[in-house]
């Protein structure tokens, strides 16, 4: 060992020793400066290899790296045991025992809070079809591929399940467990109990959270909400159907908006539906919103398909019915004239305190 | 689909307003997306041969062309240079609007007079090509002051942009559109010219077909065509296929897809003399078997999917070594591919099991113009109509072609088309008002569907093979009724508003809900809407001990797993706020929050798997209500005064509860927070406090206090549910005595603890309320002063001196007992 050596040695010695007996966050500050700042001894001996031969320099050269690395790394030691203990003392004397708290003798500022737009919208939505007579029914947003898809007629692979691009959920084998991509499996789920209590018939509507994996836009979100409604009644028609659709319009929209159906397609109902209503922005004129046409697509509904009530076990004899959806989201950006949803999720206060 | 107007035409007399017919096609169900006018603009595009063509001086990229358009030489400017002296090319004279909008005007440039320009393909919207100009001579075109659109034959067009349905196979052309429109229209439906098999030498001398899986391919036709040329297609071929969205390629390609956008049959031609015994056999793969597809990918062929109850069977073609040639029904390989040489074809027109298609299309990531068609279903008795069509639109380029007798026709396994009973009285009770039987019958003969008497009244209906979509029995009669309804149309279908003898309401967790969201909106919370997913590190900080519930498939990597908590999406907020400088924060939010089925004593189960045979353990849902408080001086106390308040809003009084100290909720300041515990039974209703002093710095920039209240809903709904009736309390009528005591206690005493101790002294204790916290000089150490105000009464008589001061007594003893000393 040279003369150079031993001098590392000590003092990488000298500098953990006084990093060890730092005991503040300041004083580790400091003791970092003077062993490895470059005043530091250290700093000049590596200026000093400027004046050895190359292999030395080399050589010289790893072993003071190496040194500076084991100080480095008992600075960051001490450092986080001196922040820790800085936290422990914080907290200690930060203690407060929350059953002392008198709270008739807490000043509270008396501002206005601001209720979210979509809850809003969504209990409005209810009133209007509690009014109507329906219940409101809930059920859970993580679902099996079966509620989710093959009780409502779409089997593994059916191309009709392009209509919804599906999270899946790492649980189970694969594809098994989604995040609901609208509230129907809510409607399996009552009928399934409605049937196992002999409860029939039902009159729900059903509000909830889904999930489509769609890049977000202006118009749709990834996690979004709808409303569901579903009847399962004797004697009941698609003429009782048109006619829910139409009050419900006119009772939520104001009684200048009218609804219209269309044929359309779902793997539940059968015949389907489109419904469309007066376009609320230009009432029914014709403007760019609705493509000039006077009618906005709001949802989907139908007569309750054979094959879902068979699912379930439930008489198609004996029983009918009709299901609708829609999107809250969607009624609440006519609603409230958002031009992009997207402002929903981005909480800005600004924007919520406008509710 | 795109719908050009005048292919559509051919096959029935449409409506003479665009938008007459828009709307018809709405309400069919065939709704209109887009409308697109077309080959307008061409009218005063002229054919112009050129003259001259001279360099301009000091410019390298532009020429002075002198052109004749019919009316002498005019002189223009252009930056093409695919073209020579004595071509024939596309003269937009000044003053012409392009189809793209584009007006032509005079313009000068390097000091040389452009008297209109000349177009290229892309110009002219008639093609993607903006490489050089149109040169009209290869499109057959040469009639000096011709308009182009006449000369090429593109006469102005609406084209329907149509998204039709997945039940309706049927409707996926141009002929089944044309179908619909004529069975709404009452009109004549037109059929295709339609080629006929050559007399001669039989198919089966050259070719051979076999179905080796009878189950995947209902049917297999395989046809030869001989003396074929390839070359480009004639105009009108090119211009529809265009229209519809797809490009030219070669005659008997493009002959192919133009079958297919008509009739919605695919076909796959080959080139005959590359297929080993220009044999074609349907089979399915068997593993290990590979196949280089037309895009070029080599595909591992029946390798079971993530799919749910994806087992990997790929259908494929093979040829007389039995060797892959092509992905049945979606993408044919690349060693048969037609060529420019190739003179003789195997045409292969079929009909593939849908679920097969369906499943090998997403499990190659492989989506094709046939697959989508094959996935929905396809007529298996269109296939040989499809290759006459085939043959009748390549005679047009090819006048000289054969197509052998005989073509190959074998047939697999074919579920038949479905029978429906339609019983009288059945449409009326689907839909609330009787359709004439009339109506009923045309309508659906119109269709295709096959309608005759029923022995016991009513209609027996058998679907045309066009309609695979039609089920039978109960299922089957709604496809019926709704054809029916389609019809007729919605529009005239009646109303009625139902009523029923149960009544409507919300539950009370509803209403409940309710209740928690005005009161807190009420006391000043802004109520926030955060994603239900959070990130890996959001997951962690708030629940390093529990298992993450997973997406397999996130949108970003920043929403990976579900939320456990309402807190870590209220705190991104919150430093978005501030960072926008937003100050004076009080947000709220009630939601759910999910946990691991692993990590629940009683995980949710549910039936599911295929078929719904199975039972799986889900992640268990909780409502919560998760306020954060960080208006000036907001702390753990105004997180409690909260609780307090919300607490008392619900109907509780402040003794039903209390708080248990916890150190160990992640994210929260560990002295300073508690859970909510009901007093006695020990339920857990949620956690008071304050956010961890580390997190509030880091979501505010600066350290500071932020109260939390987090709140079970179900729990405090259950509570709410449990509590007994309480008949009222009527107030002593007589005074009460108030005495403060003011007790110097053990911090290791709770002052809630040490209330309830005060109020069981005695049943004439009326209340018992902490009005002072005392702490500092004086007392000694670990200890601190609590004074409490309480009230005394009876309800038959007023308290005298004598019975206070007894009282008195039992209260501090009562105190005492509990280690506090009166002071």
């Amino acid at each position: 060992m040279t003369d150079w050596d031993m001098e590392l040695v000590h003092v990488e010695s000298a500098a953990l020793d006084a990093l060890g007996a730092a005991n503040s966050l300041e004083t580790i500050d400091a003791a970092a400066a003077e062993s490895v700042g470059k005043r530091s001894v250290l700093a000049a001996m590596q200026r000093s290899l400027r004046d050895v031969d190359p292999d030395e320099r080399r050589r010289r050269g790893a072993l003071l790296q190496a040194s500076r690395t084991r100080i480095a790394q008992a600075v960051a030691t001490r450092r986080g045991e001196l922040l820790a203990a800085h936290r422990r003392d914080q907290l200690a004397s930060d203690a407060l025992d929350l059953g002392d708290v008198i709270t008739s003798a807490r000043p509270w500022a008396l501002t206005a809070g601001h209720g979210g737009l979509i809850p809003a919208v969504q209990a409005e939505l209810e009133d209007v079809f509690v009014a109507m007579g329906f219940t409101v029914a809930e059920g859970p947003e993580v679902e099996t591929d079966w509620y989710n898809f093959e009780a409502l007629n779409i089997p593994p692979a059916h191309p009709a399940r392009g209509l919804w691009d599906t999270f899946y959920v790492e649980l189970g084998d694969p594809e098994t467990i989604v995040l609901r991509t609208h509230t129907s499996p809510t409607q399996v789920h009552l009928m399934e109990q409605a049937v196992a209590t002999g409860t029939l018939p039902i009159h729900s509507v059903m509000p909830g959270r889904c999930y489509r994996r769609d890049t977000p836009d202006a118009r749709h979100l990834a996690v979004f909400h709808q409303v569901e409604g579903l009847v399962v009644d004797q004697n009941i028609t698609f003429a009782d159907l048109a006619g829910v659709i139409e009050t419900f319009t006119r009772a939520f929209f104001g009684p200048d908006i009218r609804s219209r159906l269309r044929p359309g397609y779902f793997p539940f109902t059968e015949p389907s539906a489109e419904f469309e209503i007066t376009c609320t922005i230009c009432r029914g004129a014709g403007c760019r919103t609705c493509s000039q046409t006077g009618w906005i697509e709001l949802g989907g509904c139908g007569m309750m398909d054979p094959a879902v009530f068979d699912a379930v076990g439930i008489d198609p004899e004996r029983w009918s019915g009709f299901a609708f959806g829609f999107g809250i989201d969607r009624c609440a950006q006519m609603r409230a004239g958002i031009a992009d949803l997207r402002a929903l999720t981005e909480n800005d206060v600004r924007f919520l305190e406008q509710f | 689909m795109r719908v050009p107007r005048s292919w559509l035409s051919e096959f029935v007399d449409l409506p003479e307003s665009d938008s007459e017919l828009r709307d018809i096609l709405d309400d069919l169900g065939l709704v209109v997306e887009a409308v697109d006018h077309v080959g307008a603009g061409l009218e005063q595009v002229v054919v112009a041969r050129v003259e001259e063509i001279h360099a301009i001086p000091g410019a390298d990229r532009i020429r002075r062309i002198v052109v004749d358009a019919g009316d002498g030489p005019v002189e223009v400017v252009c930056g093409a240079w695919n073209f020579e002296v004595g071509q024939h090319v596309p003269f937009a004279p000044v003053g012409t609007v392009l189809p793209g909008g584009l007006a032509i005007n005079r313009r000068v440039m390097r000091g040389v007079t452009s008297n209109g320009m000349l177009c290229s393909p892309q110009e002219l919207e008639i093609g993607d090509d903006h490489g050089g100009l149109l040169i009209l001579d290869d499109r057959g075109a040469d009639q000096v002051g011709q308009s182009v659109g006449e000369a090429l034959g593109l006469g102005h067009d609406v084209v329907y942009t149509l998204s039709v349905e997945g039940n309706r196979p049927d409707a996926w052309s141009i002929y089944g559109v044309a179908r619909d429109l004529a069975a709404r229209l009452g009109r004549p439906l037109r059929e295709p010219a339609l080629a006929s098999p050559d007399r001669g030498p039989a198919t089966d001398e050259v070719a051979h077909a076999v179905v080796g899986a009878p189950a995947l391919c209902a049917r297999l036709t395989v046809s030869v065509l001989e003396n074929v040329a390839i070359g480009p297609s004639p105009a009108w071929v090119v211009q529809r296929l265009e229209r519809a969205g797809m490009r030219a390629i070669s005659n008997v390609v493009d002959a192919s897809n133009y079958v297919m956008l008509e009739l919605g049959q695919p076909t796959h031609p080959y080139d005959l003399d590359r297929v080993a015994g220009a044999t074609l056999q349907v089979r399915a793969a068997l593993p290990g078997e590979t196949l280089a597809t037309l895009d070029g990918v080599a595909r591992h062929l029946a390798q079971p999917g993530r799919g749910l109850g994806d087992t990997g069977v790929d259908c494929v073609i093979t040829d007389g070594d039995d060797q892959v040639i092509g992905l049945a029904g979606i993408m044919g390989g690349a060693s048969t591919e037609i060529g420019d040489s190739t003179t003789r074809v195997l045409v292969e027109a079929a009909c593939f099991d849908a679920m097969t298609i369906a499943r090998s299309s997403k499990r190659h990531g492989l989506r094709t113009e046939a697959s989508t068609r094959f996935e929905r279903g396809v007529d298996p008795e269109v296939a040989l109509r499809a290759v006459a069509r085939l043959v009748e639109v390549l005679r047009a380029s090819v006048p000289d072609l054969v197509w052998r007798a005989h073509p190959l026709d074998v047939r697999g396994v074919a579920t038949p088309p479905a029978r429906v009973e339609l019983r009288s009285g059945d449409v009326e009770r689907a839909l609330g008002a009787p359709i004439e039987e009339t109506e009923v019958r045309q309508g659906l003969e119109a269709l295709g569907f096959t309608v005759a008497a029923a022995a016991g009244g009513g209609l027996v209906i058998d679907a045309p093979s066009s309609r695979p979509d039609v089920r039978g029995g109960a299922a089957g009669r709604a496809d019926v009724i709704e054809e029916i309804a389609r019809l007729h149309s919605y529009r005239r279908l009646p109303r009625r508003t139902p009523t029923w003898a149960a009544p409507g309401g919300l539950s009370d967790l509803q209403r409940l809900r309710r209740r928690l969201r005005t009161a807190i909106v009420d006391l000043g919370v802004t109520e926030v809407w955060t994603p239900s997913l959070v990130s890996e590190r959001q997951f962690a900080r708030t629940h390093p001990q529990a298992r993450p519930v997973r997406v397999t498939n996130p949108l970003a990597s920043d929403s990976t797993v579900l939320r456990p908590t309402l807190v870590s999406g209220i705190a991104e907020v919150w430093a978005r706020n501030r960072e926008r400088g937003l100050v004076d924060l009080r947000l709220g939010e009630l939601g759910v929050v999910f946990a691991h089925p692993g990590d629940v004593a009683e995980p949710r189960r549910s039936r599911g798997g295929v078929g719904g045979r199975a039972q799986l353990d889900l992640p268990t849902e909780t409502e919560r209500l998760t306020v954060l408080l960080g208006h000036h001086e907001d702390d753990a106390t105004t997180a409690v005064a909260l609780w307090v308040t919300l607490a008392g809003l619900l109907g509780f009084v402040e003794s039903d509860f209390r708080f248990r100290a916890r150190a160990d909720v992640a994210a929260t300041h560990p002295t300073r927070t508690a859970e909510v515990i009901t007093r006695g039974g020990e339920t857990v209703v949620g956690v008071v406090g304050e956010l961890d002093p580390d997190l509030v710095l880091e979501i505010q920039g600066t350290p500071g206090r932020i109260g939390l209240l987090d709140l079970e809903v179900q729990v405090l709904q259950s509570l709410r549910a449990a509590r007994p009736e309480r008949a009222a309390q009527m107030p002593s009528r007589f005074p009460s005595a108030l005495i403060d005591l003011a007790f110097t206690v053990p911090l290791s005493v709770r002052a809630g603890d040490l209330a309830d101790a005060l109020r069981a002294t005695s049943a004439l204790v009326e209340s018992v309320r902490l009005f002072d916290v005392y702490r500092g000089a004086g007392l000694p150490a670990d200890t601190r002063g609590l004074a409490f105000a309480v009230r005394l009464g009876a309800p038959d008589h007023t308290l005298d001196d004598a019975e206070v001061a007894v009282l008195r007594r039992q209260l501090i003893d009562a105190a005492a007992a509990g280690g506090a000393l009166l002071r």
